[in-house]
């Protein structure tokens, strides 16, 4: 039984670090509609320019506060160069625009920064804890919160800040916000300037992780399932979802792992979304959208 | 439309068709001077996941290539030229350039192709067979490749993945007090679930069965960057000893669970591709205590190392992007594979005379290559590299590794030398895969007597 | 002044109409020649551009215009292609393999049937699910057949590396194993895959698909088969990317794994028909000369100009992040895709020949 709860706190924990890419994402879709595979690379990125301050003898905060601007910058301008251009046209076409966009950050970022591997230490211990007989993580429980504050924050920045009002607006409604005189295009460039800052959460949290290296960029695989499950327009989905998809993977590579022969974790997630998606097509939280005839 | 009207049309198709064709007869005409120099393309993966591992190999193996031409003037004489194609490490874009350099440069041909790359070296299997080129692949490859009679181009020289096992097991036995002492003991080898993975699956079984350990398998998906699961039935089922065959972000994800999970990390052994400071440097200050089993000891104060530091390193000729890589298990074992190279190329010229070696030639020279103490001693690799004696019925030779131990700051040796594996155990399997393989396709083994 | 509008009209529609038939004749004769040109390049060609260019740029044709069946002409959009082609390829070699009697075009054919089958499940839930998350819902079928083949041994007859290589390559006897029977088996193949592709799409099949695509719920209420021919979209593109799959390791690899069709793979054969140009068929073999030949060339390219001056290191981050903005940029300069640009230079020419 401990196993099994073990098992369980170690699946819903590592969902939380899904759950921080997946804020990204629901970021950038719910103002422009654009599900933006850059995301990974822009963890990368984020993660990567940090580390390399840090390792010319920067301070914490101002290395930080560097690769924000720098995060927030590259995001203004893909939105400006690659997807104010694309206005309009298919979702498909956006999204292999971001994947276009992923080749150019990680690129140009290893020609600045080069590709080596880099130790990335947050000064968080992490050694294991007992709670109630059941070992945890503290540095996924710092990880976890640190989830959750960001959520807390965001929330708060879109439901009472007249920025986040106007960026609901235009979910909502976008000829009506457009009408109303909400400038679209400064909205998406806060929107695309958040996400950078989220990237660099993700990016910190993950590189701390993992080291700080290539494959961060595919964390978006698995932020994926979360939000086709979570819904691509919700917070709170993106957060649901992810608890969801890291217990269920965890569970699943133990239980249904031992019967199938390992690895189920590679496909588990998706094949839940399905079936989440056959019963809500929109996801959990996700706002059904409209079919126009 | 007139009739003049069309022939102008079906002109100008024509001449659209003829430039099509000229376009398909470049590099149809490789020129054939007379060539001083020996050709050595080299695949390599400079971007990609897993560009980190592979940037510090080049530049041991370019360093030393520089060395033998700029300190020893060339292999007799005949200096080296390379130059480099990316792979990715991805099988599509290393057939590209394979079939880029096969035909090698300048009237030079191609004496061995390093496929860098498990996947890769898989695929060229059969088209290095019809191309005659020596496939050199160190530490990685199909294991039966050693049986040269069914696999006459392919040599997965000194270290294979089931003598890496076999060693890894040796390894543990030397811990515990000797081979009768493994019984009853739990290993659990915790690998890369993909066809690299897999690969010691069936000798560790058979392993289990001689010795009476127990063998548990865990597999962790691609690419390995959450493995609570894993390491939370490692706590449950409470092996002995971990064995850790990671790729990439694997290894430091493995290394930070097991920490998590409070797995101590002196127990687990790492495979040759979790063994780098590229795997440990990213996990921090939990890795240390963690071993790791390796044909590549890592160290800079081998003979040779003091002769590259001197003639290359110090002349800034180097290849290395990070001067603290010197020295490093990456940049070693891309000495290690120069050192086989350039021996195999000098065994075959004794035999054929001193001029660029083709592939044929070099295929005698690698089914030759002697490297004794005594040469390695000359060559200032003692210690670095194992001896090593290559014959048809052997592609492999060497079967050894030494288990190295991180402090947090580099990597100690901690085994009593070079561990050897159990090839004379291993071997009848590993004839009987080849045998098996050789009646799938219905090859005629060779003779092995030539 | 309306009489002279309507001739103004008829003059200039006459004048479009020659210009029509001049361009129509042109992209016949041009096609015919290429393919003289196609069936004459293993007499100058060698072995690079066969096994290392050619070859992949027909196949990867191939799977496009596969993608483009289900995607262009049904608006399915689906990223399981790399997953298919695997289908395509375990199956094709178990036929090989414990089949032998059969010719090998029957066992090309029998393995596309099975990727197909294969593909009728994976589109059910097109059935219930639009759009991107149709999208989505297809990464599920791309990771689960990965893994498939990756886990169970039977699939590649218990090989030790799970990876499958080509037994011999002969059709009555004769041996396709050389680069150039390699390359003529591939180019009989797309040949005749795309002769058949072209009229399926001009036929009632290919209508109900584009009303699919155009008006889905509307074609319902009008009485078209909507989820039959959802689900027959399916079929014949996961057969087609089912035959390019065991052709992609066979013809052109000789021995892969189940890595090589990976979500890489699935997202390269997207780009190649979202660059060539949706529901054209000209526009898979420009889409995946694109994504085939363009980075070869830019590696070249960059090889020669750059070659010892720049760090090879550097340059090929430099190749990613150029190729990247290549991409964006037809993306963006050319939404309907390579095909509708040629679409207008072979107005213009002909136009130009036709004066």
């Amino acid at each position: 039984m401990s196993f099994f709860v073990e098992t369980l706190v170690g699946g819903l924990l590592a969902g939380v670090m899904y759950s921080l890419v997946a804020i990204g994402f629901v970021l950038v879709f719910k103002a422009s509609g654009v599900f933006n595979f850059a995301q990974g690379s822009m963890v990368l990125c984020a993660a990567l320019t940090f580390v390399t301050l840090r390792d010319k003898g920067l301070d914490f905060w101002l290395a930080a506060l560097i690769t924000l601007s720098v995060m927030v910058v590259l995001g203004i301008a893909v939105e400006r160069v690659v997807l104010r251009p694309l206005v309009n046209r298919p979702q498909i076409t956006l999204f292999m625009a971001t994947l276009g966009v992923s080749f150019m950050i990680e690129g140009v970022a290893q020609i600045a920064m080069g590709a080596s591997v880099h130790e990335l230490d947050l000064g968080i211990v992490d050694t294991p804890i007992e709670i109630g007989g059941v070992q945890v993580s503290q540095f996924d429980l710092a990880a976890a919160g640190t989830a959750g504050i960001l959520v807390i924050a965001l929330s708060i920045f879109f439901n009472k800040t007249r920025i986040g009002i106007a960026l609901r607006a235009i979910a909502d409604d976008p000829q009506a916000a457009l009408s109303i005189g909400i400038r679209l295009q400064t909205l998406w460039q806060i929107v695309w300037g958040v996400a950078g800052f989220v990237s660099l959460v993700a990016g910190l949290l993950w590189g701390a992780r993992q080291g700080v290296q290539f494959a961060l960029t595919l964390v978006v695989l698995k932020a994926l399932p979360v939000l086709i499950i979570g819904g691509f327009t919700s917070m709170a989905g993106a957060i649901v979802g992810g608890l969801i998809v890291g217990a269920g993977d965890s569970l699943a590579e133990i239980y249904l792992g031992s019967l199938l022969g390992g690895s189920v974790s590679t496909w588990f997630a998706y094949v839940l979304a399905v079936a989440f998606l056959l019963v809500r097509p929109a996801g959990l939280f996700g706002e059904a959208p409209i079919e126009r005839i | 439309m007139s009739l003049r009207k069309q022939k102008r049309i079906m002109s100008r198709a024509i001449g659209l068709a003829a430039l099509v064709l000229s376009a398909a007869a470049i590099g149809t005409t490789a020129s054939a001077e007379d060539a001083k120099t020996q050709y050595f393309p080299l695949a390599t993966f400079r971007v990609g996941a897993y560009a980190s591992s592979g940037i510090p190999v080049w530049a041991g193996e370019i360093d030393y290539f520089r060395y033998i031409n700029e300190v020893e003037g060339g292999i007799n004489g005949i200096k080296l030229v390379w130059d480099e194609c990316e792979t990715n490490w991805e099988v599509e874009k290393g057939v590209e350039c394979y079939e880029r350099v096969k035909a090698g440069k300048n009237g030079s041909p191609v004496p061995i192709f390093l496929p860098h790359g498990d996947p890769i070296s898989k695929a060229l299997t059969e088209k290095s067979v019809a191309d005659k080129i020596p496939l050199v692949t160190i530490a990685y490859g199909r294991t039966e490749a050693i049986d040269g009679r069914v696999f006459p181009y392919s040599f997965p020289v000194v270290f294979s993945f089931w003598s890496e096992a076999s060693s890894a097991v040796n390894f543990i036995a030397e811990k515990v007090g000797g081979k009768d002492k493994l019984k009853g003991l739990k290993i659990a080898t915790v690998y890369h679930d993909s066809p690299y993975g897999k690969e010691t699956q069936v000798p560790l079984a058979h392993l289990a069965k001689t010795y009476g350990f127990e063998d548990i398998q865990i597999p962790v998906p691609h690419p390995g960057n959450e493995q609570s699961a894993q390491w939370a039935k490692i706590r449950q089922l409470k092996p002995d000893w971990v064995f850790l065959r990671g790729w990439g972000v694997m290894t430091p994800v493995a290394i930070k669970t097991a920490a998590k999970v409070g797995f101590p990390v002196d127990h687990i052994v790492g495979g040759i591709w979790s063994g780098s400071e590229e795997d440990v440097r990213p996990a921090g200050a939990v890795a240390k205590g963690y071993l790791a089993i390796t044909p590549f000891p890592a160290g800079a104060n081998f003979e040779i190392h003091q002769k590259l530091k001197k003639y290359i390193l110090d002349k800034g000729l180097s290849d290395l992007k990070d001067p603290k890589s010197f020295g490093s298990v990456y940049y070693n074992s891309g000495v290690d594979e120069a050192i086989v190279a350039v021996e195999a190329i000098r065994t075959a010229q004794a035999h054929f005379g001193v001029r660029p070696i083709n592939g044929e030639e070099a295929q005698w020279g690698l089914e030759h290559l002697d490297l004794s103490e005594k040469r390695l001693a000359e060559i200032g690799a003692t210690g670095l590299q194992q001896p090593l004696k290559l014959s048809a019925k052997d592609h492999e030779g060497g079967g050894a590794g030494k288990v190295l131990q991180w402090d947090g700051e580099k990597w100690n040796v901690v085994s009593n030398g070079w561990v050897k594996s159990d090839r004379d155990l291993l071997l009848p399997l590993i004839y009987e895969r080849a045998a098996a393989y050789a009646k799938e396709k219905g090859i005629t083994p060779r003779d092995a007597t030539n | 002044m309306s009489a002279i509008g309507t001739d103004a009209i008829e003059g200039f529609s006459a004048t479009r109409d020659t210009a029509r038939v001049t361009r129509d004749r042109l992209r016949v004769g041009s096609a015919v020649l290429l393919l003289a040109a196609l069936v004459g390049i293993p007499l100058v060609a060698n072995d690079y551009w066969l096994n290392a260019v050619l070859i992949p740029f027909l196949i990867m044709s191939l799977t496009a215009l596969g993608l483009n069946l289900l995607m262009g002409y049904a608006g399915q959009a689906s990223l399981g292609t790399g997953g298919f082609m695997s289908v395509g390829a375990y199956a094709t070699y178990n036929l090989l393999l414990r089949l032998p009697e059969l010719p090998l075009p029957v066992s090309l054919l029998l393995g596309g049937v099975i990727s197909g089958l294969v593909g009728i499940v994976a589109g059910l839930p097109s059935l219930r699910i639009k759009g991107f998350y149709l999208v989505a819902s297809t990464l599920a079928t791309q990771f689960l057949l990965e893994w498939l083949f990756n886990q169970y041994g039977w699939f590649s007859n218990y090989s030790t590396s799970s990876s499958i290589s080509a037994p011999r390559l002969a059709i009555f006897g004769h041996d396709l194993s050389s680069p150039t029977g390699r390359y003529f088996l591939t180019l009989a193949t797309v040949v005749v895959v795309t002769v058949v592709a072209t009229r399926l799409v001009r036929s009632q099949t290919g209508r109900t698909w584009m009303a699919i695509r155009d008006m889905d719920t509307a074609a319902a209420v009008i009485g078209v088969p909507v989820s039959a021919g959802k689900l027959k979209a399916f079929f014949v593109s996961s057969l087609v990317i089912g035959i390019a799959g065991a052709l992609w390791a066979f013809a052109y690899l000789g021995t892969v794994d189940a890595r090589s069709f990976n979500l890489d793979r699935s997202f390269q054969v997207m780009f190649a028909i979202i660059i060539g140009g949706m529901g054209s068929i000209s526009g898979n073999y420009l889409g995946a000369a694109f994504m085939i030949l363009l980075p070869i060339l830019l590696d070249h390219v960059g090889g020669g100009l750059f070659g010892g001056a720049i760090d090879p290191g550097q340059l090929e981050n430099l190749q990613k992040a150029l190729f990247g903005a290549l991409i964006v940029w037809f993306l963006i300069k050319e939404p309907r895709g390579l095909a509708a640009l040629l679409s207008r230079a072979w107005t213009q020419l002909a136009a130009r020949l036709g004066r």
